[in-house]
């Protein structure tokens, strides 16, 4: 493994309380190093645009997603011919308005994004945290688990037990958390492999600190920057994958909008409602690109050694 | 050597096991298998007889070893919707549609990531470079099915048909599907082999051809690379993988007649024989791939053979 160099790395990994005065430098670095990171700008601009705009959706939404106008369908986007001032982006096959439908989608992708990684981290943290400190057979255990698990990706996982179990929130997102816990728990894993080697491990425990002390207060401290960046870039694959299983009519069922079930409902329109397919992706590769950005900026932020798009 | 490959073999082996043992709970996961097992019209009679006929009244234990015995024989039951042998289908649409789209997209996402990396990384920070980067990040920000429907947006629509949007049956049905199921993977590769080589512009031994006079081409391709691919060649072997995953949407994106569009047609038919030989299937594959990976890079790297 690399040694790490940053001033702050090191000061984490001694595990000894950084000063008052050495982190407020630090952040004074950190800002001015964002400042000339553009991309990175840019990343944490638009995503806090779009988590503004899912938020105040009831708000800046035209019309309601979800109410039919058949009068008004398949209305094409206001600078075409044909289009209204009224529904900005036109209107699906049922005359539902596309700007509505895709600001409440936001919703959805980021709500299931957030929840996903938020259990499938806090399960693969604790497995992890487990196989690496205690070793022997749980270690062993939570291996093989995890190899077996990559042998379904999520979509195959997806089709599989949403067809059995049947479409619904709490499903979608417990399957894609079950796809992504791995990536947590290996890292956790050989992280704590390797903390539990060094001298304040086993300085703590000669102090009589028991093994929830020591991996709560040492080894948890000292885990959280590469989490925080693999939990970053997979609020983006999940988001992708949730638009595909939507995409695939395993998602939320309808009504309730989401960017994968507009794609759905847009291929079959493709010649006679082209906006139908081209804005729910846009919005997609809007967010996650964003996303994307922000976990690079995070990366080498927290914990260069990672390696670029992770 | 020959213990490491044993120990992979190994691993292996109990991989797929547990391949096998989610599949044979898949259908059991809300109670009652017959209910998945039959068609949704079935009377109650009909159920039980079938509950009967399948052997589903017996212990779990029983049934889970007679399940463990008929996998290895390809017996997956018969298909609700076909009335014919699930495990037959799934091979039927696996070979050679859903392969022939995996390895096409494989040969796009490589072959083009080598020339398109080694220029990203010998012009680094000139406007080849930010293109191609900026083009990555793009590419991997995209569901690939979003970039299936743009192609046939553009291809098949706009430009009048210049492609087919859907089928198969020549080079021109497989270009659009292809390239979509590529872009992804091919973003990636083109940022591992930029990466690489850029580590390893760096090190004595290229210094060295250099100063001998060795012409750049060779530098580059002869000792550079070999060295920068490592890393690429795992993540090579490993997209075969997310190839074979993507292939389920991007197929049904082009109604190409592969394995990946029969699952999802099954999944929304709940003909379940037919999901659990295709699930069993794609795992026993991606098992034998990361297998394969791991000993070429074995081979490849003699500091893994020996650890």
């Amino acid at each position: 493994m690399r040694a790490v160099s940053t001033p702050v790395a090191n000061a984490r990994l001694a595990s000894a309380p950084v000063s008052g005065t050495a982190r407020a430098a630090w952040a004074r670095a950190a800002a001015r190093r964002l400042a000339r990171d553009w991309p990175a700008v840019f990343g944490l601009a638009v995503l806090a645009l779009s988590i503004g705009a899912a938020i105040g959706a009831p708000a800046l939404a035209p019309s309601d997603p979800v109410k039919n106008d058949l009068l008004a369908r398949l209305t094409p986007p206001m600078w075409v011919a044909g289009g209204e001032r009224a529904h900005p982006l036109g209107t699906d096959t049922l005359g539902r308005d596309v700007l509505s439908r895709l600001l409440y989608g936001a919703r959805v992708s980021l709500l299931v994004g957030l929840a996903t990684v938020v259990l499938a981290g806090a399960g693969g943290v604790a497995l992890g945290l487990v196989a690496g400190y205690y070793r022997g057979w749980p270690d062993d255990l939570l291996m093989r688990l995890g190899d077996i698990q990559l042998a379904f990706p999520v979509l195959l996982l997806g089709v599989a037990l949403l067809s059995a179990l049947g479409a619904s929130l709490a499903n979608l997102i417990a399957v894609l958390a079950l796809s992504s816990w791995v990536t947590y728990a290996r890292i956790v894993r050989g992280e704590t492999l390797s903390l539990t080697e060094r001298e304040f491990v086993a300085a703590a425990r000669a102090l009589g600190a028991g093994d929830g002390h020591v991996i709560g207060r040492h080894i948890l401290a000292n885990v959280w920057p590469p989490i925080i960046v693999v939990a970053t870039f997979s609020v983006a694959r999940v988001i992708i994958a949730e638009a595909s299983l939507s995409f695939l009519g395993l998602g939320i069922p309808p009504p309730a909008p989401s960017w994968g079930g507009m794609l759905d409902e847009g291929k079959n329109y493709i010649t006679t409602g082209w906006w139908l397919a081209l804005f729910p992706g846009v919005a997609i590769l809007v967010v996650v690109l964003s996303i994307n950005l922000v976990g690079d900026w995070l990366r080498d932020l927290l914990d260069p050694r990672l390696e670029r798009g992770l | 050597m020959r213990r490491f490959l044993l120990r992979r073999l190994l691993h292996a082996v109990v991989v797929v096991w547990g391949v096998v043992t989610v599949v044979f709970f898949l259908v059991r996961l809300t109670g009652d298998p017959a209910a998945f097992l039959v068609d949704q019209t079935a009377t109650r009679e009909e159920v039980a007889a079938v509950q009967r006929q399948l052997g589903l009244d017996r212990p779990w234990i029983v049934q889970y070893l007679d399940f463990l015995a008929a996998a290895p024989r390809g017996d997956f039951g018969t298909s609700i919707r076909e009335r014919r042998p699930a495990m037959k289908m799934v091979v039927e649409h696996f070979w050679p549609a859903t392969v022939e789209l995996a390895a096409a997209a494989i040969v796009l996402s490589t072959a083009l990531a080598i020339p398109l990396g080694i220029v990203s990384a010998t012009r680094k920070d000139h406007l080849a470079d930010h293109a191609s980067r900026i083009a990555s990040l793009f590419l991997q920000s995209m569901p690939g099915f979003w970039l299936g429907l743009m192609l046939i947006l553009v291809f098949a629509v706009q430009l009048g048909g210049l492609l087919p949007a859907y089928g198969s049956g020549g080079l021109r049905h497989l270009i659009l599907p292809a390239v979509a199921l590529a872009a992804a993977p091919l973003a990636q590769n083109v940022r591992l082999i930029r990466a690489g080589m850029l580590e390893v512009l760096q090190q004595d031994y290229v210094r060295t051809a250099r100063a001998k006079g060795a012409p750049e081409r060779r530098v580059l391709y002869r000792h550079a690379l070999k060295n920068a691919a490592l890393p690429f060649v795992t993540v090579t072997g490993l997209s075969l993988g997310f190839m074979l995953s993507g292939a389920i949407i991007i197929e049904t994106v082009f109604s190409w007649p592969g394995l990946g569009r029969l699952l999802v047609q099954a999944s929304a038919a709940r003909d379940f024989p037919v999901i659990q030989a295709g699930v069993f299937l794609f795992g026993v594959i991606f098992v034998l791939v990361n297998l394969a990976v791991d000993l070429l890079y074995a081979v490849v790297d003699p500091r893994v053979r020996l650890s």
